[in-house]
């Protein structure tokens, strides 16, 4: 789990972040604006492609995009 | 009563918030002609001002031409004034399909589409285009008007950082197994007048079978040895699938645009593009005053060249007096100040000493970027160049900017 964190945390800041702002598992990624609407589409395909796994679009919501924590459970959810 | 003193109300609260928030957009009424001086009513009931303008659109000084005027009052009299019809109805005359084959040859292309504007251009192509099964890549800084196109597309939509290949060939490994792959990006960025690296651009999407798309809106007429555009300047005419691009700037300033690229895509845009399809079509002395200036550019370069020169002439005079510019080689000069307040107050002072120029800032450009976007013109003289650069001299003094650092500026005035 722990690992998992760490893989979509930096991730997370190399793909998005482009100054040296601090992301924590719990920073609000969209609602924060850090991650916009339109760039959650590679992170989705991201997480799909690393965990193999498949994340239906109605699961696929800004609330659930919205910090490293809320990925991981997202993605816990798919992966059982 | 539909229109209650509750929905009144509501309309009023978001107006008093955009004041308050320093985000509501005032207008400034210019009794001249478009042209390097002209004469403005700022506020409204103010005496009239002649100002020297340095922030139009009107890179190549043709929006009041006396040959393009010309053209389009005759224009007016030969085809009239409106057409009262979308195109594929009854508003097609010989003269709209004369400037899309004009176009085509102007900028190496294989086929044009005019459409009432850029943005109703960028509006439509996508969709007519691209579906569900496709995905578009996009620099993260191209202007409004694709996003919404982006926004009424059904593909997939993805983003690349800013100007960067690396990022941009990752996102079209990610995205390979889609069926088509679109990338999209400004030929010059509009906010900090940089080009996108087309070159570069070109070989990534010849390696990933993917189609390149480029609004060079900032950039026909006068970008190029020639003036065709940002392909022109990085050797790959012919090799941009769909460029997007407006009358509304260089190209005489009135207003229309098109969708010139590959024919089959173009055609697409004729049978699906629903600006194209539900929108009136370019006025008749429109498309007249556009030819005209197609006929201009293609007889000779020295618009351009001028342009080319006054630009140099500019950025050197910023440099030299220790202010801080967006680095290139375009007419969009962004003259850096950071502070949102402090790009108002310059802007303010500006206007005083007879320079017409608008501050930037959040959320128009990031956080922390507030600027001047100053826009040189081949309608300058030197001289007009010469005032314009006392005056920023002296505000710049005044707020003692002038040979700071951006750190310095930030210490005086925050972010």
């Amino acid at each position: 789990m722990e690992d998992m964190k760490e893989v979509i945390k930096a991730y997370v800041i190399k793909e998005y972040v482009e100054d040296d702002s601090e992301v924590t598992y719990d920073t609000p990624l969209i609602s924060g604006g850090i991650v916009d609407s339109f760039s959650m589409v590679s992170l989705k395909r991201f997480l799909e492609n690393k965990y193999q796994i498949s994340i239906p679009d109605d699961k696929a919501t800004p609330e659930a995009f919205d910090s490293v924590n809320k990925i991981c459970a997202l993605v816990n959810e798919f992966l059982k | 009563m539909a229109y209650s003193d509750k929905t009144r109300g509501t309309y009023q609260e978001t107006i008093t918030s955009l004041k308050d928030a320093g985000l509501f957009k005032q207008e400034r009424y210019i009794h001249s002609a478009q042209a390097a001086d002209i004469e403005v009513e700022f506020p409204a009931g103010a005496p009239l001002k002649k100002v020297i303008n340095i922030c139009a659109n009107n890179y190549l000084g043709l929006s009041s031409h006396p040959e393009v005027v010309k053209a389009a009052h005759a224009g007016l009299d030969s085809h009239g004034y409106g057409m009262s019809s979308v195109r594929f109805i009854c508003g097609t005359q010989d003269i709209h399909r004369t400037l899309e084959q004009m176009v085509t040859k102007f900028l190496g292309t294989e086929d044009t589409i005019l459409f009432p504007s850029c943005m109703d251009a960028n509006a439509g192509v996508f969709e007519a285009i691209l579906t569900k099964d496709d995905v578009m890549i996009s620099d993260r800084l191209v202007h409004a008007s694709i996003i919404d196109g982006i926004r009424l597309c059904s593909a997939m939509h993805d983003t690349f950082k800013h100007s960067d290949m690396e990022h941009l060939e990752e996102k079209l490994q990610l995205h390979n197994d889609k069926r088509l792959k679109c990338v999209i990006t400004d030929g010059v960025f509009s906010m900090d007048g940089d080009t996108a690296k087309l070159d570069k651009m070109v070989e990534l999407c010849e390696k990933y079978d993917a189609l390149l798309f480029v609004d060079d809106s900032h950039s026909s007429g006068f970008i190029g040895k020639t003036g065709r555009g940002t392909h022109e300047q990085y050797g790959v005419m012919g090799k941009i699938d769909i460029i997007t691009t407006t009358f509304g700037k260089g190209l005489g300033g009135a207003s229309g645009g098109c969708v010139s690229g590959r024919k089959e895509l173009v055609e697409m845009c004729r049978q699906k593009a629903r600006p194209y399809l539900f929108s009136n079509t370019i006025a008749p002395p429109v498309v007249a005053g556009v030819i005209k200036v197609l006929e201009i550019l293609s007889a000779s370069t020295d618009r351009r060249d001028k342009l080319e020169k006054n630009t140099e002439f500019w950025r050197k005079g910023l440099i030299d007096a220790g202010l801080i510019i967006k680095a290139g080689d375009t007419p969009i000069v962004p003259v850096m100040l950071f502070n949102a307040k402090l790009a108002q107050d310059v802007s303010r002072d500006l206007y005083e000493e007879g320079i017409y120029a608008i501050g930037f800032f959040f959320p128009v450009v990031p956080q922390g970027a507030a600027r001047i976007r100053t826009q040189i013109s081949a309608g300058h003289e030197i001289h007009h160049l010469e005032k314009a650069l006392d005056a920023f001299k002296k505000v710049g003094k005044k707020y003692d900017i002038l040979g700071k650092t951006k750190q310095e500026i930030i210490e005086k005035y925050g972010m």
